[in-house]
This record gives structure tokens, sequence and C-alpha cells, in this order.
């Protein structure tokens, strides 16, 4: 075991599977020599040489794209997009290539790629390096989606995503690479080395992809949420004193409705929470499916706290981000329901 | 002449137009023989004006003449000659087979058949083409079963990809066919990356990148042209220009630019202009091609000069768009005949061979359609079964996938 932050966990991912694997490739903006804007692949290029880890132009269909090819070569490619607002010139990649290789080939080819992004707000990014993208992937068959909150999952899911046989949307909530953060902005940071999820195995291990993590159990309400937002959501827990079950979905894509339902089913309640916009958002969906598959046993109606459908604004980040105020509100009105 | 005053905006049009007598001056049509050939180690700014003219093996009496001939045996361009004439035939047969309502869409070649047929037998097994849809001669001369390419087209109980794909979106790892995907470009990058893979792994495999005139224009072509430079890929960067996507001539998205092969200069890769229609010329310029990949010298960009004398597809009418008679004054010909004259000048062929040659073919894919039409078609006999939606989403089916299978009833 070893303390490790989230941008050292995904780093220890990438050296793991590069030491086991000679068919992973890691490449990106800025992700070979310099070890990449956020140090997530610091190292890596020394360590492996320039063919396993290196620089790409700037062209986000271009890193995706080949990738793709390189993965139907039979290489394991872990790339990645700078910020995940930048993601759009790769999405026809995405979409139309990656999701559907296997299904068009009939199993000819397949893209076992993981595309890392950097993904989620409360940095004072502004619109076009806060976004939170997911449900711009979850609604694509064939594509699965994972959001780890901390080191130990990040690490865990990375692997299996870096393993996976299907293209993986790996988004990492940037807000968290140094230390948790509870959207109580105006206190200071607490660093991943005080948090026991900052212990992280050493060499391999693997988390299974779409299993969800129950961080707080609870009797009163079931909040179901990802990345920052779990966090956030049990500090609205511990200030309003309500008996929330905290669930981290971790991957949004096979999503795990077992534990969802059997939570929502055993407190009657549920409040979604994501930084995404409303609209439309992975919010829906899982308000949608605990509509179906817990009607009866719901008390209340499902509440979605979220992001305002408008784009991501710079001064107002604080009145923008669902923090513990806004959440706790949510929880409330809940019970009250 | 821009004087002070108002702008105006340049929109580019063909020269002629329904009704107009085609007119394909401007073409300028080097003299066969007339193209040197380079070193394949060449420095890529020297061979600047390649990009400019045309390589050219056939003249106009069918002699193979200059630097690109001399490469193929008789046996070797008979056996490319019945390819042509292969799938000119299976084009035939299966845009008949639309009209008559047993698919719902084709695609054919027809004027282009030189290109994918010759290029494929410069490759080594091994080798991975990103086809667009109008590669099919890479499948028939590379020996994929044309009952399988009729079952997918019919998406029939046998068609390989289990009907989920439209007609003509085959696919064959074992051919070095890679899946069709039905968003232009997007392959073409993607055989940049699969270069990259091999030369990361050491391996000697190259890869040929497709791609029509129209679709140059994609954001995923200048993407893999960059990275095809910057990391030296082992791959074919092919660009086929007919003149036409679908209703567009070829100047809207080339622009003021003098050739498609002149976009390959800026990027650094040596880059050539066929004839499109000259089987031995496209032959020798992708074995050129190709032995610079496999040397590690790098990229090639070639653009093959020729004509698409069909409909787009099926759901096209060019008769709205552009002169009916204009395939008839394409100054490069018709790339069967003129193999074919150049074979009977070299004493390997002659027109009872060839009309001997067109009934045996004709026979082999009707054969081949019985075959296949055993199996279904769209509309009629056995089908892929509904299960078969839900498999190969992923490598293991989902929870929410087999939910949704069980409430399909299938």
């Amino acid at each position: 075991m070893a303390r490790m932050t989230m941008i050292e966990a995904i780093r220890d991912a990438m050296d793991v599977m590069m030491a086991r694997d000679e068919k992973v490739v890691v490449f990106g903006e800025d992700v070979g020599y310099f070890g990449g804007v956020f140090r997530c692949t610091a190292g890596l290029q020394q360590k492996y040489g320039r063919t396993r880890c290196f620089d790409a132009p700037i062209s986000e269909a271009g890193i995706v794209g080949t990738a793709i090819g390189m993965a139907t070569y039979g290489l394991r490619p872990c790339i990645e997009i700078q910020f995940a607002d930048y993601m759009y010139p790769a999405y026809d990649q995405i979409v139309s290539e990656a999701a559907r290789l296997r299904y068009r080939s009939n199993g000819e080819f397949t893209c076992p790629m993981v595309v890392r992004m950097p993904t989620g707000g409360g940095i004072f990014g502004g619109q076009t390096h806060s976004q939170s993208p997911e449900a711009l992937f979850t609604h694509v068959s064939g594509l699965k989606t994972v959001v780890p909150s901390n080191p130990y999952d990040a690490k865990g899911l990375l692997i299996a995503a870096i393993e996976d046989p299907d293209p993986v949307i790996f988004l990492e909530p940037k807000r968290l690479y140094n230390g948790p953060f509870d959207g109580h902005h105006d206190r200071p940071v607490t660093p991943w080395s005080k948090s026991d999820l900052s212990e992280v195995p050493d060499g391999h291990f693997s988390l299974p992809l779409g299993k969800a993590s129950i961080v707080r159990e609870g009797a009163g309400v079931t909040v179901l949420t990802y990345g920052t937002m779990v966090y956030v959501a049990q500090a609205a827990a511990a200030e309003t004193g309500i008996d929330a079950e905290i669930i981290d979905l971790r991957t949004l894509l096979p999503l795990d409705m077992e534990t969802i339902a059997a939570s929502v089913r055993k407190t009657g309640r549920c409040v979604v929470v994501h930084e995404a916009t409303l609209t439309s958002g992975f919010g829906a969906e899982l308000s949608a499916l605990v509509q179906e598959s817990c009607f009866f046993h719901l008390e209340a109606p499902v509440v979605r706290v979220t992001g305002w459908d408008t784009p991501y604004p710079h001064a107002q980040e604080w009145d923008y981000f669902p923090g513990p105020a806004r959440v706790g509100r949510a929880l409330v009105e809940t019970m009250e329901a | 002449m821009t004087t002070d005053g108002k702008l105006t905006l340049h929109v580019p049009e063909p020269a002629v137009r329904p009704g107009g007598t085609p007119d394909f001056s401007n073409v300028k049509i080097p003299k066969a023989g007339a193209v040197p050939r380079p070193e394949i180690d060449v420095e890529p700014e020297t061979i600047r004006d390649l990009a400019f003219s045309i390589i050219r093996v056939l003249n106009r009496n069918g002699e193979a003449v200059g630097p690109w001939a001399g490469l193929l045996s008789d046996e070797e361009l008979v056996a490319g000659m019945r390819h042509m004439m292969t799938l000119r035939t299976f084009d035939a047969r299966m845009l008949i087979a639309q009209r008559q309502g047993k698919t719902s869409f084709y695609m054919q070649h027809l004027g282009e058949e030189a290109v994918s047929c010759a290029f494929r037998m410069a490759l080594q097994p091994g080798d991975m083409n990103f086809p667009t849809y109008r590669q099919a001669g890479l499948l028939i001369a590379g020996g994929y079963s044309m009952v399988d390419m009729m079952c997918q087209i019919y998406s029939n109980s046998r068609d390989p990809l289990k009907g989920r794909q439209l007609p003509v979106m085959y696919s064959s790892q074992e051919h070095g066919f890679f899946t069709i995907s039905g968003n232009l470009a997007t392959q073409y990058v993607q055989a940049v990356g699969w270069a990259m893979a091999s030369a990361i792994s050491n391996d000697t495999k190259i890869a040929a990148a497709w791609i029509g005139d129209g679709s140059t224009a994609e954001s995923d072509f200048h993407a893999a042209l960059v990275f095809a430079s910057t990391y030296k890929a082992p791959v074919i960067l092919n660009i086929v220009n007919n003149q036409w996507a679908i209703s567009t001539f070829q100047g809207i998205a080339r622009g003021g630019a003098g050739t498609f092969a002149a976009r390959g200069l800026g990027f650094g890769i040596p880059s050539l202009r066929v004839d499109g229609n000259d089987y031995l010329a496209v032959y020798a310029v992708a074995k050129w091609a190709a032995e610079r990949a496999r040397r590690n010298l790098g990229p090639t960009l070639i653009e093959y000069v020729t004509y698409r004398v069909g409909a787009h597809s099926t759901s096209d009418d060019p008769s709205a768009y552009r002169p009916k008679t204009e395939s008839d004054a394409w100054p490069l010909g018709d790339p069967i005949i003129r193999l074919k004259n150049h074979l009977i000048l070299r004493g390997a062929w002659s027109e009872e061979r060839h009309k001997q040659a067109e009934a045996e073919i004709l026979d082999t894919v009707i054969a081949a359609q019985k075959e296949a039409e055993s199996f279904g078609t769209l509309h009629a006999g056995a089908k892929p079964s509904a299960r078969e939606m839900f498999e190969g989403v992923y490598a293991e089916m989902p929870p929410h996938l087999r939910r949704q299978r069980q409430q399909a009833g299938v």
C-alpha cells in the first residue's frame, strides 16, 4: 500500500499496465516528455520510451482516430484528451466509430481503448475547462463510461478500463486530482494524504466496471451521485443531519441498477446529484430508471440537483456549482415531501 | 481582378451542366511514359511536380511505355483483367437485384475498377486496407467470397454482418478489409493509427487509407495527413478522384489547389498523381508506395484520376446535375477496354477470349447470386435472427441490454 493523490493513482495504473502489457500505449497532447498538464503521465516516457508514451499533434479527432486504428491492430491505447470540454472534435470518431466497430463488423474488429479526460468544474475553469459531458457518452450504445471519485477507485477502475475489451470513456474529476472537495470553497483544501481513500494497493489490482459503491449507509433517502458530488453529498448529509444513503455510481454505463434499486426500495426516497446541466443530463436517466423500478416504494418524487441549464460561467462559479447548501435543501425537502 | 467596392463570393461551378456538351479540355493529360519514376527514398520536395502531373503507362495504342512499365507478367495482367470484369459484372447484377427489390441499396464502381483491383495486387497478406464504400475490387481481387458479399448486400441469414449493416458496408479482417463506416473520412485517420501500431510493434505490415475527392474536405483527412507526416507512418494515403461527390463536382472540395495530390505536399508527404483507369500505372504506383512504407520511409499520398461513370448510388440520378454523355467524353477512357487492348497487343488476350471470359464470369456471378439468394434476400426468405440485434454491442451483454432483448421477446 502507498498513499497517492488521484493524479499519482492514475499514473500508477498506467505504469502498472504498461509494465504488464507491451500493447498498452499512452499518448495525447503534452502527454509525453512533459508528462501531461496535470502530471498524470509524468515519467512514463522516460520509463517506457517514446514509442510507448508520446506527444500528439493538437487534434482530438486525430488522437482518437489513430487510437482506434491502433486498437483494431491489437494495441491497447490509453489516450488523453486534455479537457473533456475539448472532446467534441473527436466525437464523431468516438460515437460513429469506436462505439460501433464491434457491432458493425460482427466482432471482426474491436476497440479496446480508454479515452481519459479531465472533467468537471469547481476550479474557476469557465466555459471550456469545467464541463461534464458524460450524458453525451452514456447515450451512445457501445461505450462504457466511468467516473472515479478517489485515488483507490481511480487506479482500480483505470486498470479495469485498460483491460476491458470495449472502448471506455474515463472521466477524471480534475477538482479531485489533489484532494477531496465538498463544495466548501471558502475552506482550506484537504490533501489526499489525510484521507484513507488515498491508500492504494501496490502493483496490479482492479475494480469491476458496472459496480457502484455505497459510501455512506443510511435509511432516510438514497443519493445517487458520482465524481466530485460524492463529497458534496456527504457534506450535505452531515450538515443537515439527514440519514442519507450515498451511492457513488463509479460506472455510469453499464449501471449498477441492483445496488440503486435495493437502496431506493429501502429508503423510499431518492435525490440525484450531478454537476452537469439538468435537461437530458444523466440524472434524467437515473430518475426514470428509479421511477420504473421502484415506483411502489417511492414516498416522494425523485429530485435532481444539478448544474443549471447554462454554459459553465466564470465569475458565478459558486452560484452554478451545486454545493452542499443546495444539495442539503433538496435532502430536507425530499424528507419533508 | 478585385477593385474597390463590394465583395462577391466565389462559388466554383463545373464547366458543363445537363444539356451542355461535355468538355474535359481543362484536364491536362500528359503522354504515357512521360512522368519519371523516382527512387523510393527520394526527398519529397524534389518530386513536387509529380503531384501536378499524371503517371501513365498505357498509351493510346495500348502499348506499355516509360519508366513505370514492365512490372507485371501476362498471367498477372490476365488475372487483373478478370478481377475488373468480375467487379463490373458483380455490380451490374447487384444493381438489377436492387431494382428488383431484393435489397434496399447498392453502389457500383463503374469506370473505377482498375483502382482497387490493381492496388490490391501490390499488397501482401497481413496488410490492412481502410476502404470507402467504393473499393470492393479489394475484396474481389483479394479472393473474398462473392457469395458472402452478396449475402451482406441481401442482409440474409448468411450475412457475415448479421443484417446490422447497410449493403456494401463489408468487413473482412482476414482479407485485409477494414469494416466500412457510413461516416466519411473516419477510416482515413484510423489507417494512420493502424500503421503507427504496426511500427510501434516493429511489425512488417502496412496500411492503406482510402478516401474520395469530396471527402478530402472532411477534417479527418487533414488529421490523417498530420499524423502520417509527424510519425512517418507506414501508410499509403489513397485519394480516388472520380470528379464527383454525389452531385458536387470536385472543384468544390479541391478549391484553389491545383490537384488533390498537391494537398500532400504541404505535409511533406511524397505525393503522386496517377491515371486511375490505367491498371498498369495504378499497380506500379501502389507498388512504389508500398515499398516506401515497408522500408520505413514513411507515407505516400496517391491521387487516382478517374471518372464515376455510374450514378453515385441506387438512390441517385446523375442526369439531374451532369450531362448524360459526360462519361463517354472522359479522356482517360475505360479501364477494362484499355487493359484489353494492351493484352491483345501483347498476344496474351483476344476478342474471343474476352467474350469467353465475359460469359464465364457472368455464369460464376449468377451462380454465386443463386447461392446467396438461397439464404434469403432483404424482403424474402431466411433472415438473420432478431436476437442478433442485441449481440456484439459489447463483448459481454450488459444487464440493460439483456432486459431489452427480453422485452423485445427475441
